[in-house]
C-alpha cells in the first residue's frame, strides 16, 4: 500500500482487533457525554411548560400533518439582561481561579517533597495523598462543618490558647468555601506535579550549580520551567472542577456566596425551569472549553519556542 | 492536550493503579433512589417492595421496620428536604417512588398536571380516623381530598433561645411578634447570638407579608416587592439561609433565633433538654398570623406499587401508628383519632397542639403560578447575594 504511494486513512491501516479495542471508548464518548450533551443543548431551545417533563418538545407533529420546529432564544436573551449569571459566572471564575493557584501553591512543595524523599517514604506519602478518596467526597466536606463551627476543635483550641476571646465565625463565609475547594482538590494538583517532578533529571540542577546559578534562580529557570507541563495539568485538573462546584459552597458557604453551579441548580428545581437551567450549563461549558483552549494554545506554544 | 500527556506519564509511574483506585471511589460516591425495575402491570401481583420518599427526620424510628414485618413488603425509604427537590423529580416522571409527601400547596398545583393517582377509598378503610375539619379546610388545596392523605401539618413561626434573647433585648422583648426577626431595630441586637432563617422563598416572603398585613396568597408584584424590601432590611443581620441546620444550631446554642418550623424548633428544644446543656428553646406563633403548612401523602400516577402505596397510607392512618410518630417528631398530626394515643406530655403542649384560637390565625397556602415562583425566587436570590 504504501508503495503504491496512496494515503491510507489510519484506520484501515489498524486490524480489526485493535479497532473495536479503539472504537470502545469512542463509542462510550458519544453515547454517555456527546448524546446527554446535545439533549441538554436541545433543552436549552426550549420553553418551560406545566407538563411531564416540563419543557416545551421542539419538534411537534400535528394533525395537519405539519411538522414544526420552535427554537427558543429567550433563554439566552434573558441570561444577557439579568446582570445575576455575569455576576455568578465572574464569582465563579474568581473563586476557582484563587482555589487553583492556592491549591499550586501549596500543592508544588508538597509534590516537591514526596518526589525528592527516599525511595521508600515515597509511596507512603503517595498514598498518604490518596488516602482522603477512601471516603465520600460529601462526607469530607461535611466534616469541615465540625471543624469550623463556633463550638468546634479550631475555636476551642485557639479559645483555649488565648488567641482569640470570642468564638470566629468561619463556617458559611467565603474562607469556608476556599478552604473546601483547596483541601478537596488538592490531590488533584499534587498527583501530576508529582509526576513531573519526579521525572526531573537531578542532575540538570548540579550543573547550574556548577554554573554558579544559586538555588533559588535554579529552581524558577530550571524546574519551574521543565515542571510547567505537570502544573499545567494541576490547574485544569482544579480549575475546572472548581468552577462549576455545587457541593462545596452549598455546604460551606454563605447566603452571600454566589456561584454558577448553585444557580444553576436553583434554576433547575426552585424555578422548575429546565430551558434556562440548560443554557446556563452551556455557556458554563463554553467558558470551560474556551479556558482549555487558551491554556492549550499557551502551552504549544510553549513547546513550539523550545 | 496536557491531561492526555500527564496520563501517559502516570501510566509510566508506579502509582497508576492507587491513582485509578482512588478517582473510581470518588467516582462511586453518589448515590441513586433505589428504583427496582416495575413490578407486572395491572392487577397482577405486585412485588412486595415499596418506595417511600419523605422529608427528612419526619418519621419514628420503627414505623418501616413494624410495617415491613406486619406486610412482608420491603421499603426503600429515601428522604428529601425541599418541596422543590421532590416536585422536580416528580416531574420529571418515573420517579419510581410509590409514596411521597409534598405540601399541599405544592400537591395542588402537582395534582393539576396529572402528577397522582386518585386515591382508592375503599383500600384505606382507616380514612375515618381523619380529622374532618382539616379535610375540609384542604378541599381549597385538594378538591373533595381526591389526591392527599394529611400527614403532619405545622406553622412557621420562631424558634428561639429564650435567655440569650432577653440578655440582647433587654427587657424590649416582642416574643408575639415577627417584629422579632423583620424589625431591624430588634434583629440587629441578635445579630451576634444569631438569627437564621429558612432558605424558602414562600415560607419566609410570606411570613414577611403576614407581618405587613398583606395576603400572602396575593400574587401582585408589589406585594412581593413589599416583602423583599422588608426581608432586605434585616439581611445583614442573618447568619445563614438553612432549612433544617437550625434544629442543631438551636439546640447547642450556636444560634439563637430561627424562623422555624414548629416541629423542628421543638426538636431543637428536646434536644438541648436531653443534653442538658442549659439552652431553653422555645416556639412562637406571632400574633399577626403565620404560613400553615399541610404536607400530604400522595401515590404518584406512575408508581410501580400503588397497591402496596395504599397499604402504607392505611397502615400510617392507624392512630397509634400516627400517634407514635407525632409523640416523636412533635407535629401534630392530620389524624383525630390519633390524639388519644398521645402521651400527655404532647397533647396538652401547645406548641405541639396549638389551642384553636392559634389555628385561628394560621394563614392557608395556596399554590403559586410558575411565573410568580420565578419572580419570588429572583427576589430571594436578591436578598440572598445582593444581586
Amino acid at each position: 500500500m504504501s508503495t503504491s504511494g496512496v494515503r491510507v486513512s489510519w484506520l484501515a491501516g489498524l486490524n480489526l482487533g485493535r479497532r473495536l479495542v479503539l472504537g470502545v471508548p469512542y463509542v462510550w464518548l458519544a453515547l454517555f457525554f456527546l448524546v446527554p450533551l446535545l439533549i441538554v443543548f436541545g433543552i436549552s431551545f426550549s420553553t418551560p411548560k406545566i407538563a411531564m417533563p416540563p419543557i416545551e418538545p421542539l419538534f411537534t407533529y400535528g394533525a395537519d400533518k405539519v411538522l414544526q420546529f420552535r427554537l427558543y432564544l429567550s433563554n439566552y436573551t434573558f441570561i444577557a439582561q439579568d446582570s445575576l449569571y455575569l455576576a455568578a459566572f465572574a464569582n465563579s471564575v474568581k473563586i476557582a481561579l484563587v482555589s487553583t493557584l492556592l491549591a499550586l501553591l501549596l500543592g508544588y512543595p508538597m509534590a516537591y517533597g514526596i518526589a525528592r524523599a527516599p525511595k521508600s517514604w515515597r509511596s507512603v506519602l503517595f498514598l498518604l495523598v490518596v488516602l482522603p478518596f477512601f471516603t465520600s467526597f460529601l462526607l469530607r466536606v461535611y466534616a469541615w462543618i465540625g471543624l469550623l463551627s463556633r463550638s468546634g476543635p479550631i475555636n476551642a483550641l485557639l479559645l483555649k490558647l488565648g488567641i482569640i476571646h470570642e468564638p470566629l465565625v468561619m463556617l458559611q463565609t467565603d474562607f469556608a468555601v476556599y478552604l473546601g475547594m483547596v483541601y478537596s482538590y488538592l490531590p488533584f494538583m499534587v498527583l501530576p506535579l508529582y509526576s513531573a517532578i519526579e521525572k526531573l533529571d537531578p542532575s540538570l540542577l548540579e550543573a547550574a550549580a556548577d554554573l554558579g546559578c544559586r538555588p533559588t534562580k535554579a529552581f524558577f529557570r530550571v524546574t519551574l520551567p521543565l515542571t510547567s507541563e505537570g502544573i499545567l495539568a494541576g490547574c485544569l485538573l482544579v480549575f475546572i472542577p472548581s468552577v462549576g462546584e455545587y457541593v462545596i459552597p452549598a455546604v460551606l458557604g454563605g447566603p452571600g456566596t454566589l456561584m454558577i453551579g448553585r444557580v444553576l441548580w436553583e434554576e433547575f428545581f426552585n424555578n422548575r425551569d429546565w430551558p434556562l437551567a440548560s443554557s446556563v450549563a452551556v455557556l458554563l461549558l463554553l467558558l470551560l472549553v474556551g479556558f482549555i483552549v487558551v491554556l492549550q494554545r499557551v502551552q504549544s506554544r510553549e513547546a513550539a519556542s523550545e | 492536550m496536557p491531561t492526555i500527556r500527564w496520563a501517559r506519564r502516570l501510566d509510566r509511574g508506579r502509582f497508576f493503579a492507587p491513582a485509578v483506585v482512588g478517582i473510581l471511589l470518588l467516582a462511586g460516591c453518589g448515590s441513586k433512589p433505589a428504583g427496582p425495575p416495575t413490578g407486572p402491570g395491572g392487577t397482577k401481583a405486585e412485588a412486595p417492595v415499596l418506595n417511600v420518599y419523605n422529608w427528612s427526620d419526619y418519621i419514628a424510628p420503627d414505623t418501616i421496620s413494624r410495617f415491613e414485618k406486619e406486610t412482608g413488603i420491603k421499603v426503600n425509604y429515601d428522604v428529601y428536604d425541599t418541596n422543590e427537590v421532590l416536585e422536580t423529580k416528580l416531574l420529571t416522571g418515573h420517579s419510581g417512588y410509590d409514596v411521597v409527601v409534598p405540601s399541599a400547596f405544592f400537591l395542588e398545583r402537582q395534582a393539576r398536571e396529572g402528577v397522582f393517582l386518585p386515591l382508592d377509598r375503599s383500600k384505606l378503610p382507616n380514612y375515618h380516623n381523619l380529622d374532618e375539619k382539616l379535610l375540609a379546610r384542604l378541599t381549597a388545596n385538594d378538591p373533595d381530598n381526591r389526591y392527599g392523605v394529611p400527614y403532619m401539618w405545622q406553622a412557621t413561626g420562631i424558634g428561639y433561645n429564650v435567655d440569650k434573647v432577653k440578655a440582647a433585648l433587654g427587657g424590649d422583648v416582642p416574643l408575639d411578634s415577627w417584629a422579632l426577626v423583620f424589625d431591624p431595630k430588634y434583629a440587629a441586637k441578635l445579630k451576634d447570638c444569631g438569627i437564621t432563617f429558612l432558605d424558602s422563598p414562600p415560607e419566609v416572603l410570606d411570613s414577611a407579608q403576614i407581618y405587613l398585613g398583606i395576603d400572602p396568597n396575593s400574587e401582585r408584584l408589589e406585594d412581593l416587592a413589599a416583602a423583599e424590601e422588608l426581608v432586605k432590611k434585616v439581611r445583614p443581620y442573618v447568619r445563614y439561609f438553612h432549612s433544617s441546620q437550625y434544629i442543631n444550631d438551636l439546640a447547642n446554642g450556636e444560634v439563637c433565633v430561627s424562623v422555624a418550623y414548629t416541629g423542628d424548633a421543638l426538636q431543637a428544644r428536646d434536644r438541648a433538654k436531653e443534653s442538658a446543656n442549659g439552652v431553653n428553646i422555645a416556639f412562637l406563633v406571632p400574633k399577626e398570623g403565620a404560613v400553615f403548612e399541610v404536607d400530604m401523602m400522595a401515590i404518584p400516577a406512575d408508581a410501580p406499587h400503588p397497591d402496596n402505596a395504599h397499604r402504607f397510607l392505611n397502615y400510617i392512618m392507624r392512630p397509634e401508628v400516627v400517634a407514635e410518630i407525632s409523640t416523636y417528631k412533635k407535629y401534630p398530626s392530620g389524624n383525630a383519632a390519633a390524639i388519644a394515643f398521645l402521651p400527655p406530655s404532647v397533647r396538652d403542649d401547645p406548641a405541639v397542639y396549638p389551642p384553636p384560637d392559634v389555628v385561628a390565625r394560621f394563614k392557608d397556602h395556596r399554590a403559586e403560578s410558575l411565573t410568580y415562583t420565578r419572580y419570588e425566587n429572583r427576589a430571594w436570590t436578591r436578598i440572598r447575594t445582593g444581586r
